[in-house]
């Protein structure tokens, strides 16, 4: 049982010891002569300015949290999935209001608006006309 | 499965009797790994010219050509070229973090093969755990892609990173929810147990395929998910060209680069081995058992017919990728959150509630009873 989690471990051991690898082959082999400008952020030949390390989209964190708590629900539903034919009814029930449960937490998210990436903004009316 | 493979190779050549079997097992492991590794790579090298052979095709030109007869060996000098280039970090960006990004992102990708199911015992370790495991392993490329885009200091680096990250792990729920209803029919989250549950008289009509209506939607559920999670055209939203020069890996050059290349077809390989493994019946074929003929030439045949259809897939994924328009990144969202993830619930619970009217019989085999 545990040899075969030993495969994972030397798999990813050599995936690693591959990367280095070619890393140092490619190292002996190419050329090196660094440049200011050469080592500059590339920005489509413009002047790069500035940090890139800076605020974005909240959007980004919504999307973090939702996938969070589906992504549990998911790992949930495995194990239930492995057994599920030795339950039978019981199973499915449970399954099923679990998933009802998170499906409502869904059409709460849809009906807030928290799943639209790009959320309409209340447009301010156009300046009045006259003086 | 290492164990005994180590055991039968004392036994065939006593010289090594006196060397500890553990040591044993672990050469064999590790020439296990080499051989995946052989073949991951190679396979890579090839599909990226097919990539190019494919899109030549659809666009009306010739593709690669010079290079070795009809331009085969066009990887090898890619791969040369990659090897020999300058190798550039940026002068602002995080040096550590770009330089662990490639190995995450590899590793990943790599380590997804140990449960590819390529033939009746051709397996580098059958987990028990398997279909698990490949979502748990291809997580690693989420946040190698997220380093590579921060540590670079680049807005479109960033820009690239933070969308990928968005994408894969909005689809990373609509992938594991498509590939329940193989589980719950096999009872095992093993890949081989998945595959062997599919195998008998039925021919095709065994596979999970045509099990029932839901699982034949959930094959193409899965698929979808997936083109979006090795982050393909239609939804390569991270890499769009047209707007972000090339997303996440905008910095970097050389053989840096190649290790995100590889392992882009690597992932693309794994989710088709996947599907295939769960819904097209992994290595069975009508009207011959692979597991009934000898063990040599069960394999063989066995190996040949995973990979056809494992690649028959892959070829499929670059036919979209060169026939549809890319989605706009709102549309991506939607895609998953408003139409995948619901779809693919119902039809979990479908899968499940035919399970338990039918005690577990698909519609093939209720045919077939029926004329006994």
């Amino acid at each position: 049982m545990l040899a075969d989690f030993a495969t994972v471990l030397v798999f990813i051991v050599l995936g690693a010891v591959t990367v280095a690898l070619m890393l140092g082959i490619s190292r002996l082999l190419r050329p090196r002569n660094p440049t200011p400008v050469k080592l500059s952020t590339y920005e489509c030949g413009e002047v790069p300015f500035g940090s890139s390390w800076v605020q974005f989209n909240i959007r980004f964190y919504v999307v973090a949290l939702i996938f969070l708590i589906f992504d549990v629900e998911v790992a949930l539903l495995y194990p239930w999935a492995v057994i599920f034919r030795r339950l039978g009814l019981l199973a499915f029930v449970e399954a099923f209001i679990f998933i009802v449960i998170l499906l409502a937490g869904l059409a709460y998210l849809w009906k807030e608006g928290d799943l639209e990436w790009v959320r309409t903004v209340q447009e301010t009316p156009p300046p009045k006309e006259g003086k | 499965m290492m164990e005994s493979l180590a055991v039968s190779l004392v036994n065939a050549v006593p010289a090594l009797s006196g060397v500890p079997l553990w040591t044993m097992t672990l050469l064999v492991m590790v020439v296990v790994a080499a051989v995946v590794l052989t073949f991951a790579l190679l396979y890579a090298g090839l599909a990226t010219y097919v990539e190019r052979k494919v899109a030549g095709d659809i666009q009306a030109r010739i593709g690669p050509n010079r290079v070795g007869p009809l331009g085969l060996l066009q990887f090898l000098a890619d791969g040369i070229k990659l090897l020999l280039k300058e190798d550039i970090i940026p002068a602002k960006a995080d040096r550590f973090l770009f330089a662990l990004a490639p190995y995450l992102v590899f590793i990943g990708s790599f380590a997804a093969f140990v449960v590819v199911p390529f033939g009746v015992g051709l397996i580098a370790s059958d987990l028990n755990i398997g279909v698990y495991y490949v979502m748990a392993i291809s997580s690693l490329v989420v946040v190698g892609v997220m380093l590579a885009g921060w540590s670079s200091n680049n807005k479109w680096a960033l820009l690239g990173g933070m969308r990928a990250a968005a994408q894969i792990v909005s689809y990373e729920v609509p992938v594991g929810m498509a590939l329940l209803p193989a589980v719950l029919i096999a009872g095992s989250l093993s890949l081989q147990d998945i595959v062997r549950s599919q195998g008998g008289l039925l021919g095709i009509f065994g596979w999970n395929l045509f099990h029932n209506p839901f699982t034949f939607v959930s094959f193409f559920l899965y698929y979808t998910a997936a083109l979006a999670e090795t982050n393909r055209t239609p939804f390569d939203i991270p890499e769009a060209e047209s707007e972000l020069v090339s997303g996440y890996h905008v910095e970097y050059s050389g053989i840096r680069f190649a290790f995100f290349f590889l392992a882009e077809y690597g992932d693309m390989f794994v989710v088709s081995a996947l599907a295939t493994a769960c819904f097209l019946g992994g290595w069975h074929v009508p009207f011959l058992d692979a597991e009934a003929l000898p063990v040599a030439w069960g394999n063989l045949f066995s190996l040949g017919v995973f990979l056809a259809k494992a690649l028959g897939l892959v070829l499929l994924m670059m036919w979209i990728r060169w026939t549809l328009p890319r989605l706009r990144v709102d549309q991506l969202m939607r895609m998953s959150w408003k139409y995948l993830v619901p779809i693919t619930f119902f039809n979990l619970l479908g899968v499940s509630l035919w399970l338990l009217v039918f005690h577990g019989k698909g519609i093939p085999r209720m045919i077939a009873s029926l004329f006994g």
